[in-house]
């Protein structure tokens, strides 16, 4: 199988579903001729013109709202904001709007639109370009979210939410774009709403997403390395509507359960698998359930700031360890006794 | 709307000690810009980095009508904005460095400069997020009864967003002391301006909203210093907010590391004749209020202040650790001491 990276699978999806489909059209701010501030779309304007890859003025809630109308009138379109944190300019539309109007109008619509965003930290960005927001709209029903760590991933979700008949928001990660993945040559789809079991184990659960899922990953390989602990990682890859059978599925075999994201602790989408869990598996659990998420803070400038404050592996092995009962001595940061 | 063209001679209009005054503005920006520009491509700095090149006569005109009490409120590309508004470039270079000593203790970087002292109301990194805030500022300025103004600098990208629209509303209705500057400089990221409206002169808008809106030559730093006094005298008298367009050129990219392929060479070409730092320059020595001797030792304490100002950003401690968890709320810090 042909190698390629997260953006190329990217572009690809968004190609291969024009083709397909001319009611599919790109918009969003420099995606045209520039291909992207990301460069997600390179080639597609030169493919498909700029009827269908349109640049638009700097305006997040008419794009989302533009796309919505275009939806609603026979368009599938897929609507690009630059970063997450811009959401907030636009947020009615996306909540009050486009999630809503199915269900308001008594089913009489079908929304046909793919919001493509990307969010995340680890650039040194600060705190208005480097959140994970998808929690915040995993609250709102009529939204599904999807949010893919691998290039097969992100091809196959991606060519899913453009051919979904709901608003989908595609949410990329900033720090994947240039990693490379295993997508096959023929045309593959990967459905929304089901989880992916990247790693299987037998002694404790991990579920994550996006790029704590990769992280994951590592922290198991050491786990497995260094203490023969044997993790097993699900990726939600959907985060709303959530694949909850896995999960359950996991934990009744593990009995232990780690929570991990790159969103806030508070509110986030650990605590929402934490919660689900303990409702539907209390009786499984041998061990309390941790969450692994990002400190309650914005997110900082400086880069040894952002490192304290944004999840890593080593967190994740710290309490892997802790739920399998190890009373190992790590050493904590200046007044905190945990990093969990 | 009215073209202001700056007249000439200067006497009359600004004195020696201003018009020198800006020169150095100008040039200690184009200083910073450069200085930041090279340490980024050197990999010395952390985030993003988005250059005020060849936009310097807008912020050093603008500012140079302001007292220390008024306000501004910036955008992603600030640092001119800042330093025209007197900011100490060592602290700003701290924070490009994400220093603890940086304005923002390594916390805010590049896009979020901010000086409360001086009344900069804070950069921004969302496109339009400061027009409000501006607004808010000229609101309490007339609640409170004060003399000050506030400059909004925004760019021809941020006129498109609906934060635009709502707050040159509010402020015309309420009649606040804003001066909204929109620095046209071409493009919003890649997307020339025809691009993305369709009037050609963004201070048309003003009528829209019942202001006064005026299109000045942003090149000419004269030009706009003589438009900002117009608004700003008239907002400090209660007449109310003034749109001023001022058309100039982001000669860099739009941050570090966008080569901008999407604009001609022939347009970079004409826009790098009309440098506003060369042509204020020129007009000085020809007016014989400086030489060129004074120019070469302008220059070289620039230089200087460069170089310390890099040696402080590079020298100075990296915030501690705790740190990442203060200010979040004023209250106490997790040692229970009130931060």
């Amino acid at each position: 199988m042909r190698e390629i990276t997260y953006r190329q699978a990217i572009t690809e999806a968004m190609d291969e579903e024009m083709a397909r489909d001319e009611r599919v059209i790109l918009m969003g701010e420099d995606v045209g001729l520039f291909g992207g501030a990301m460069a997600c779309s390179k080639g597609l304007y030169e493919k498909y013109g700029p009827e269908r890859v349109i640049d638009t003025p700097l305006a997040e809630t008419a794009i989302i709202g533009g796309a919505l109308g275009c939806a609603l009138t026979g368009m599938r379109p897929i609507a690009e904001i630059m970063f997450i944190d811009f959401t907030g300019i636009c947020f009615d539309q996306i909540v009050n709007q486009a999630a809503k109007v199915r269900y308001m109008l008594g089913g009489q619509v079908e929304v046909p639109m793919v919001i493509r965003t990307q969010g995340g930290a680890g650039r040194s960005y600060a705190a208005q370009h480097s959140q994970s927001w998808e929690s915040l709209f995993a609250h709102f029903p009529g939204l599904k979210i999807v949010m893919p760590a691998t290039p097969y991933d992100a091809k196959g979700l991606l060519k899913s939410a453009i051919r979904e008949n709901n608003p989908v928001m595609y949410i990329e990660h900033k720090a994947l774009y240039n990693n490379k993945g295993n997508v096959p040559d023929e045309e593959y789809l990967v459905p929304i709403g089901k989880a992916d079991i990247k790693r299987e184990g037998e002694d404790v659960t991990v579920v994550a997403h996006s790029r704590t899922a990769l992280m994951a990953l590592e922290a198991a390989e050491r786990l497995e390395v260094e203490s023969g602990i044997d993790v097993e990682v699900i990726d939600l890859r959907t985060i709303s509507p959530m694949d909850e059978e896995t999960i359950y599925e996991s934990v009744r075999k593990t009995g232990r359960l780690v929570c991990f994201e790159e969103g806030h602790r508070n509110v986030g989408i650990a605590s929402e698998v934490s919660a689900r869990v303990t409702e539907n598996c209390f009786d499984y659990l041998d061990a309390p359930i941790m969450r692994v998420a990002a400190k309650d803070v914005p997110i900082p400038c400086a880069t040894e700031l952002e490192r304290e404050v944004i999840p890593n592996p080593d967190w994740l092995v710290t309490a892997v360890r802790k739920v399998l009962g190890e009373r190992e001595k790590v050493p904590a940061a200046v007044g905190y006794t945990s990093c969990v | 709307m009215t073209t202001v063209e700056s007249r000439l001679p200067l006497a009359g209009h600004v004195s020696t000690e201003q018009a020198i005054g800006m020169l150095r503005t100008m040039a200690l920006i184009r200083a910073f810009e450069d200085t930041a520009s090279r340490l980024y491509k050197e990999g010395r700095l952390p985030g993003f980095l988005h250059l005020y090149i060849g936009e310097e006569a807008v912020a050093a005109g603008a500012c140079a009508n302001l007292r220390p009490d008024d306000y501004i409120t910036s955008t992603h590309r600030g640092h001119g904005h800042v330093i025209a508004k007197g900011a100490d470039v060592k602290r700003m270079m701290a924070e490009l460095f994400a220093k603890k000593t940086g304005y923002c203790r390594g916390k805010g970087g590049s896009m979020h400069i901010f000086d409360f002292k001086l009344g900069v109301l804070g950069a921004n990194g969302i496109v339009g997020g400061g027009i409000p805030i501006a607004t808010g500022a000229g609101l309490s300025i007339k609640l409170r009864k004060t003399d000050q103004v506030a400059i909004c600098f925004f760019g021809d990208g941020a006129s498109n967003q609906g934060s635009f629209h709502e707050s040159l509303n509010i402020a015309a209705v309420f009649r606040l002391p804003v001066i909204y500057l929109c620095e046209n400089n071409c493009y919003a990221l890649s997307t020339p301006q025809r691009c993305h409206q369709a009037v050609p002169r963004i201070s048309d808008r003003a009528s829209a909203y019942g202001m006064p809106g005026m299109t000045v030559d942003g090149q000419d730093v004269l030009a706009v210093y003589e438009a900002v006094k117009e608004a700003v005298e008239r907002a400090r008298s209660g007449g109310g907010p003034t749109l001023i367009e001022a058309t100039t050129y982001r000669i860099s990219g739009h941050h570090v590391g966008d080569s901008a392929p999407y604009r001609s060479s022939e347009e970079l070409e004409y826009w790098r004749r009309r440098d506003p730092i060369e042509a204020f320059q020129q007009r000085l020595i020809s007016a014989g209020i400086i030489s060129e001797g004074d120019v070469k030792a302008m220059r070289k304490s620039i230089e200087e202040e460069m170089a310390a100002a890099v040696r402080y950003g590079e020298e100075s401690p990296s915030p501690n650790i705790d740190e990442a968890y203060e200010d979040v709320f004023l209250g106490r810090n997790m040692h229970g001491v009130l931060i």
